[in-house]
Order: structure tokens, then C-alpha cells, then sequence
């Protein structure tokens, strides 16, 4: 069984239906430990050995955020500033993350289309991910697929909110108990809550 | 000298015993000085002292006392007064005179003594009453202006007073009588005789009093400026000082010299300088001096009280005194009722101005002197005069009682409302629990005020705030502002003592209610901690971490590390307040506590290591950020398009 750690980042969260929804579904889950960043450190004071001590004691690493001008929220970025530290993640005796997954959850204002070569944001989601997938292996930790809600303003109008929940939940599940895929996660890009059969075994979750 | 420097001692040394314990048992200072007056008088009798001469001197403080009420009140202020000050100061002083002189007339007094009775007895002390109400921050409630409006208009009414007593006098005495109306005057200002021009008739000297009053708002407005800068460019605080007595000093002069009265010259000259940005200054510069000569005043209103005819004559003087209160308190409240001063404001301008004043000695000196009044009668008016000012302070611990009284008479009347509404408490309204309650009230949330002391309650009363007036760490009140549901209690009271005593009470009874509790200092932190508090706040520890960051910042540090600087010494401080309270035990003094030694000295050892280890705890947070990683850190295969931990190393 893996021991997952959720970060969730959001300035804005009490006007974010879609995060505030992802938090109330998995925050409660055996297994997983859920960390509210602004919650925890209102004023950027991020106590680096208490949050080392916790990614030690973790398997899964997940992000949860809105994408902000294609990047974490501040205090995210603030927090991969002072705890990834050098001879704790990466050089010289950093090596204590080696082999953790890291996740990101993210949400997005503009469809899955505007994230193409012909969209109007001109890149592909995954391009804007680079810098944490480099993070990730610079720390040599296994970078997942990022678990993605588009239109993430409209989803809560029609049926998309409820099933991103109910797949992230799934998702969470299925990393605690391992069957999540691995070796097939490297050939894709992103997931989505329909997609996610992919990497899952069965559709319907029998653990929880 | 030898003389002096033994009524110096004499007179302060009974201020310095009597005032705290006066204060202590909550009389305030005024009856402190009074009996301190009272104990001294045998004394000055062996020594022969000029009680009423030291008295005279002693008045000045009544001027520089206006002076700085005139300080405190803008003229745009002065003029919304204009109707109470003529209307509330005209009708009690005509009244009350009235009244007097028909029940010396019913006595068979001659109508020219009864006119001087009435004058006499009409007139309240604005000395002890301003005192009082300054004392209790009483001074802007409505009350405390109304009273300020009557006191006022008593001053201004006491000139025509002095120069009208010389005219009750035998009516062969007429044409010398007149010379009075400027020596008399000077009543407050030291008794001189400087009167020059008392021979002018009536519209000679109204001019001469428009111009007095014309060159004191001119050296107000013009001249006080360039004065006071001139005088900064010495850089010497007492020269200020002196500047600014002067100023007071010069415009009682000159308002003697006018013939008029030289407290309302000095308050007119306060209001003209109320909106000047020497206000501070001139009134931290005259008020010791006001201080310590009202304080002279009030030991020589004790001192002259005559106990042998006091002893003599008890029952009668006594009666006479409660009657004089009675009488005043009752017009008082009548025209409280017409001028619609309300609530406890009403018994505050009632109780506070029932007695009779300082002026009153005055005035009786005079009618001896004019022979108006037989010597017994004014030496027994004089008994009932101090007698009433003696018994003021009782008035003002009567007002409240009643204000006690009244917040216990409204509870029924708004229970129902507090249940449902309001669920946070704020406890004190002052310089803490106002900010805090406005934060909470901007962001829509409802709160009950609870406070003692403060002169606003009724201000905010009138803009639908919760209000209650009283000692909030007695259970009935908390009962009454719905401590039972409430959710939140904050305790922003200013004695540590009451602090305690209110975070305990609520901790052990009702526990269900989240308390955050103003601390005074560490050690009260600690305190707060053993009553079952966790929520408390140091009052001024986050305004001095503030300060510490300008000093960094001034020092040339940059902004945010002198931002981190001081959080990290928070961070740092938080930490040994945790590990000291371990060891903290408040009934022994912490110096004699040998395991809060050991360990305090255990903790500055450690700060004093980590300090100069490298500076790991100030600025940690900048030495920790990224470090680039060379190429030696990154041992990750490069052909992988997608990062693969399970890869070969």
C-alpha cells in the first residue's frame, strides 16, 4: 500500500467549485494525507523540515492546482523553492525522493483543444509541464501523467465536475493500492476522468 | 526658603500619599487630593499658612485646565455647542439662581443677600468637574459636552457676576463699586489688581473687551507659528515649555487687564489653536502644570474647610449642602429631560454638576469685602460650598452605581435579540477591541460589545451596534450578551488583572466558547495558558517585530531580508515562549524560580550558538532557496523521452 501526500495550492480556492469539489472527494481517504499550502502557511512561512519530513514519510507526491499563467500558484512555486532542497532531493546525498511518483492535478480554464499547435495557446499542456517534469527528475522521482480538468469554469454545469471527482477518487485509490500501471503512464500524455481506464484496472473502483 | 521648601514637601507629599490610594479604591484623584487637603489642614494651622492666598495661586491650574479643554475641542465643534452653551448653561444658571433666592427670600432673607446666594450657589466647579470627566475619558460623550457647555457659560456668567456684586452692596457705595468689576475678575488669575481700565463706561469697555478677545484669536492664529518655530530652532525642550506657559500665562494676563475672565481667554485661545499642529506639544507642555497646580487647589480645598464651625454648626451645614445638591441635581435633570440628553449621559450631567464651585469662594470673598453677606453667613456658605465639592466624587461613584443599574435593566429587553445574532463577544472597546471589531463588522459579521469605561458606547449604540455598558467580567453581563451562544469571546480589556479573571471564568463555565485573549506580556501569556486560554495574543509583540524590521531596513538591510530576518526571530521567539512555559510558575518570581533559570539560560546559550553558527536561524529561509545543480547532479539518461525512474543507473 502507497502513502499518498496532496498538495493543494489555490489562492482563490473558496470561488473554485473544481478544486474545492477535488479536495471534499479524496481529502478524507484512508491513505492519503491532504495539506491545504495556503491553509498551512497564509503568510509564505513554509517550514522546510517539517515538509521534508512529510515527503519522507509519503510514496506519491500530488499537486493539486489551477494552471496560473501556465505555472503553480506562487506559494507552490515558493514551496518547490525551499524544500526541494539541494542534498535532500537532488546533488550531492539528495536522493531521499528517489522513486517516489510525482502527480499533478491540474485545472484549466480553456479546453483541451487551445492546448495545440492550432489552439490559442499555442502549445500542448505537457509543454508547459516541463519545468516540473524536469524537477521530477532531477530529484529522480517517476513523473505521472498529469490528471487534467479542461474548461474548468463551465464544469460544473453540466456532468464533468462529478465525473473528474469520481475519477480522481479512483485515481487515489488505485495508486494507494498499487494497481495503478506505470509502465503504460510513460506512453501518455495526460489523463483525463474517461481515460483513465488506461492505467486502472477495472472501471468500477472495488476498494475505498 | 526654609518655609517653602516645607510647604512644597508638605503639600506634595500628601498629594503623592493620598491621590493612589484614592485611585486605588477607585475614588479618583480629586477626593484624593481633597483629603489629603483635609489631613494637612491641622498642620497648616500651627504653621499659619494663607490657605485662601496658596488657593488663589492654586486657581491658574482652572485656566490652563480650559486652556487645554479649548486645545481638544475644534471651533467648528465650539460653534455646533452654540445652543447648549447658551440655552443648557443660561437656563441652569437663571433657574438654579432663581430657585435659590425665592427659598432665601421665604427664609426672610433681604433680597440683595438672597441674589447673592442664588449667584453663588448657581456656579458648579469646573475644576474638580473637568478633572473627573477628563480622569474617566467621560469628555466627549454627551454628557461630558453638556456639562462642558453649563461650565462655560458659568464662566462667562461669573464676570457679569463680579461686576454686578459691587452693585448689591449698600447703594452709597455705588460710584466706588464699580472699580471692583476688574479686580474681582482676576479671581482665577492670582488676585491682582491690575484693572486700568475699570474707570471706562459700559461700551467703553465692551470695546475694550472685543479687542482682548480680537488679539488673543490673532496670537493664536498668526502669531503662535512663527513663535514656536523660532523657538524650535534652539532645540531646547524646556524653552518650549516656557513658550508655551507664557502663551497661557501672557493671555490671562491680558484678558485680566480687559476685565475679563482669564479661563475663558485661555480656552478661547486653545480653540483657535486646536487645528494647529502644535496642539500636541503645548498640551503635553502645560499639562504637568495644570496637573500639579489643580492638584494644589484641590489639597487647599480640604485644607480650608473650617472644622470648628464645621463641628459647630454640622447638622445645619450638612442639610444646607444636601439641599444645595438636591436643588441643582433636580434643575439639572429637569433640563437634561428638555434638552433630550439621554441614557447615562443624563445622570452624568445631573450628578456632575450638582455641587457648588470655586467660583463660589470668590464671589464670597467678595460679598465680605462689599459687606453684601454678615460674615457669619458667608463663612457658613463658604462651609457649604466646600462641603459640596467635597462630596462630588461620591456624586460621580453614585453615577456609577446607576450606569451599573442601567445596563442591568436593559439585559431583558434585548435577550431575545442577542440569541439569535450576535455570536462573537468583544470584551473592551478600546484601542485593541475597536480595531478587531471593526475588521470583524466590515466583513459582515455581527458582535456584542462589552466595555466599561469607554465614553463611546453610546455613539455606537446610536450606529446599531451591540452595546453594553459595564464590567464585562461579571457573569451576569456575559449572560446577557449571550455567552452561552456564543461562539467566539474576545477579550480585549486593558488590566491584565481583569483579563485573567474574565478568560478564566469563561474557560472553566463555558467551555464551548473559542477565546482570544489580549496578553499583556509574556508572563501573562503564560497565565492565560494555565486558565485554560489557547488562543492569545501578545498586544504589542507584532507592532515591535515591526519595528525591529524598520530598524534592520534602516540599517541598511534590504527589504526582504530584513522581512525574513524577522519572521525567522518570531518563528525563534514562539519557540522559547513554548519551552519556558514548561518551566514557568506563577507563584514564584521568575529570577527566583531556579528551573526557569537553568532553562532560560539553556535557550540563549542556543540562540547565541545557531546565531553565530552561520546565521541558520535569521535568514535561513534565503540561505536554503535553490542552488543550480551542475552536472554531476543530474544523472538521469538523456535519450529518455519521458522521465523513466526504473531505467538502468
Amino acid at each position: 500500500m502507497s502513502r499518498i501526500l496532496v498538495y493543494f495550492a489555490h489562492p482563490g480556492r473558496r470561488y473554485s467549485r473544481a478544486n474545492l469539489g477535488m479536495a471534499d472527494t479524496v481529502s478524507h481517504l484512508a491513505g492519503v494525507t491532504y495539506i491545504d499550502l495556503y491553509e498551512h502557511y497564509p503568510r509564505h512561512d513554509i517550514d522546510i523540515e517539517t515538509e521534508q519530513d512529510r515527503l519522507l514519510e509519503h510514496d506519491v507526491i500530488v499537486f493539486q492546482f489551477p494552471l496560473f499563467w501556465y505555472s503553480t500558484p506562487s506559494l507552490l512555486k515558493d514551496w518547490i523553492d525551499l524544500v526541494l532542497e539541494h542534498g535532500f532531493a537532488y546533488g550531492e546525498g539528495g536522493e531521499r525522493l528517489r522513486d517516489k511518483a510525482l502527480l499533478c492535478a491540474i485545472t484549466c480554464s480553456s479546453s483541451e483543444e487551445a492546448y495545440s499547435s492550432e489552439g490559442f495557446q499555442h502549445y500542448p499542456l505537457r509543454t508547459f509541464l516541463t519545468p516540473l517534469e524536469q524537477t521530477a527528475r532531477l530529484c529522480q522521482m517517476r513523473f505521472l501523467p498529469p490528471y487534467v480538468l479542461y474548461d474548468s469554469l463551465k464544469a460544473s454545469e453540466d456532468e464533468r465536475l462529478g465525473q473528474h471527482e469520481l475519477g480522481y477518487k479512483r485515481l487515489m485509490i488505485g495508486l494507494r493500492e498499487g494497481d495503478f500501471d506505470y509502465e503504460r503512464a510513460r506512453q501518455i500524455d495526460s489523463l483525463k476522468a474517461d481515460g483513465l481506464d488506461a492505467v486502472l484496472p477495472a472501471a468500477e473502483a472495488t476498494h475505498g | 526658603m526654609g518655609d517653602f521648601l516645607l510647604l512644597a514637601t508638605l503639600f506634595l507629599g500628601a498629594g503623592v500619599i493620598a491621590v493612589p490610594l484614592a485611585t486605588r479604591l477607585g475614588l479618583g484623584s480629586v477626593l484624593g487630593y481633597l483629603l489629603a487637603g483635609i489631613a494637612l489642614s491641622p498642620i497648616l494651622g500651627l504653621l499659619h499658612v494663607d490657605v485662601i492666598a496658596i488657593q488663589h495661586f492654586a486657581e491658574f491650574g482652572v485656566v490652563m485646565m480650559l486652556f487645554i479643554v479649548g486645545l481638544e475641542l475644534e471651533p467648528r465643534r465650539l460653534w455646533e455647542m452654540r445652543g447648549r452653551l447658551l440655552g443648557l448653561g443660561g437656563l441652569q444658571v437663571g433657574i438654579t439662581a432663581a430657585v435659590v433666592i425665592a427659598i432665601c427670600l421665604s427664609f426672610g432673607m433681604p433680597w440683595r443677600q438672597g441674589v447673592a446666594v442664588g449667584f453663588i450657589i448657581a456656579l458648579s466647579s469646573t475644576a474638580i468637574v473637568l478633572q473627573t470627566l477628563t480622569e474617566r475619558g467621560l469628555m466627549n460623550s454627551d454628557g461630558g459636552r453638556s456639562s462642558l457647555s453649563v461650565l462655560l457659560f458659568q464662566d462667562i456668567a461669573v464676570i457679569f457676576m463680579l461686576a454686578l456684586f459691587p452693585l448689591l452692596s449698600a447703594p452709597d457705595l455705588f460710584g466706588s463699586a464699580v472699580t471692583y468689576g476688574g479686580e474681582s475678575a482676576s479671581g482665577h488669575g492670582g488676585g491682582s489688581d491690575l484693572a486700568p481700565f475699570a474707570g471706562l463706561p459700559g461700551w467703553g469697555q465692551g470695546l475694550v473687551s472685543l479687542a482682548a478677545i480680537a488679539i488673543v484669536v490673532g496670537i493664536g492664529s498668526y502669531l503662535t507659528r512663527p513663535l514656536f518655530r523660532f523657538i524650535a530652532m534652539a532645540r531646547l525642550r524646556e524653552l518650549f515649555t516656557a513658550a508655551a506657559l507664557m502663551l497661557v500665562v501672557g493671555i490671562a494676563l491680558l484678558m485680566t487687564l480687559a476685565g475679563l475672565s482669564p479661563a475663558l481667554g485661555a480656552f478661547l485661545a486653545g480653540v483657535v489653536l486646536a487645528n494647529s499642529e502644535y496642539r500636541h506639544e503645548l498640551e503635553s507642555h502645560i499639562d504637568p502644570f495644570r496637573g500639579l497646580l489643580l492638584g494644589l487647589f484641590f489639597i487647599t480645598v480640604g485644607a480650608a474647610v473650617d472644622f470648628q464651625l464645621l463641628a459647630d454648626q454640622f447638622w445645619s451645614t450638612l442639610g444646607m449642602t444636601l439641599g444645595v445638591i438636591v436643588i441643582k441635581a433636580l434643575i439639572l435633570f429637569a433640563l437634561s429631560l428638555v434638552f433630550r440628553i439621554g441614557g447615562s449621559d443624563r445622570w452624568l450631567f445631573t450628578l456632575g454638576l450638582a455641587q457648588a464651585g470655586e467660583f463660589g469662594f470668590v464671589l464670597l470673598t467678595l460679598t465680605v469685602s462689599e459687606n453684601i453677606l454678615p460674615t457669619p453667613v458667608s463663612s457658613q456658605l463658604l462651609l457649604v460650598v466646600a462641603l459640596s465639592m467635597l462630596l462630588t466624587p461620591g456624586l460621580f461613584v453614585l453615577y456609577d452605581r446607576i450606569c451599573v443599574i442601567m445596563a442591568k435593566r436593559r439585559e431583558p429587553a434585548e435577550a431575545d435579540e442577542i440569541d439569535s445574532t450576535a455570536d462573537i463577544i468583544i470584551a473592551g472597546h478600546g484601542r485593541v477591541g475597536g480595531i478587531v471589531n471593526r475588521m470583524l463588522r466590515a466583513y459582515g459579521h455581527d458582535t456584542t460589545v462589552l466595555d466599561y469605561s469607554s465614553s463611546q458606547l453610546e455613539a455606537l449604540r446610536a450606529f446599531g451596534f451591540k452595546v453594553f455598558f459595564g464590567d464585562a467580567s461579571r457573569p451576569d453581563l456575559l449572560h446577557a450578551a449571550g455567552i452561552e451562544n456564543a461562539k467566539l469571546l474576545i477579550v480585549a480589556l486593558d488590566n491584565r488583572d481583569q483579563i485573567t479573571e474574565l478568560v478564566r471564568y469563561v474557560c472553566k463555565h463555558h467551555p464551548h466558547v473559542h477565546v482570544i485573549a489580549r496578553a499583556t506580556s509574556r508572563e501573562h501569556v503564560y497565565d492565560l495558558y494555565a486558565v485554560g486560554c489557547r488562543d492569545m495574543i501578545r498586544e504589542t509583540f507584532d507592532s515591535s517585530v515591526r519595528i525591529g524590521r524598520s530598524a534592520f531596513e534602516a540599517l541598511g538591510a534590504h527589504a526582504f531580508d530584513a522581512e525574513q530576518m524577522s519572521r525567522a526571530f518570531v518563528q525563534e521567539d514562539r519557540k522559547m515562549l513554548r519551552e519556558m512555559a514548561e518551566v514557568y510558575d506563577p507563584e514564584i518570581p521568575n529570577h527566583k524560580n531556579p528551573a526557569f533559570v537553568t532553562r532560560a539560560r539553556e535557550v540563549l546559550a542556543r540562540q547565541q550558538d545557531e546565531l553565530s553558527g552561520g546565521g541558520r536561524v535569521l535568514g535561513a529561509m534565503n540561505d536554503r532557496r535553490w542552488s543550480p545543480p551542475t552536472p554531476k547532479d543530474v544523472r538521469v539518461e538523456r535519450d529518455q523521452a519521458r522521465s523513466d525512474p526504473d531505467a538502468p543507473d
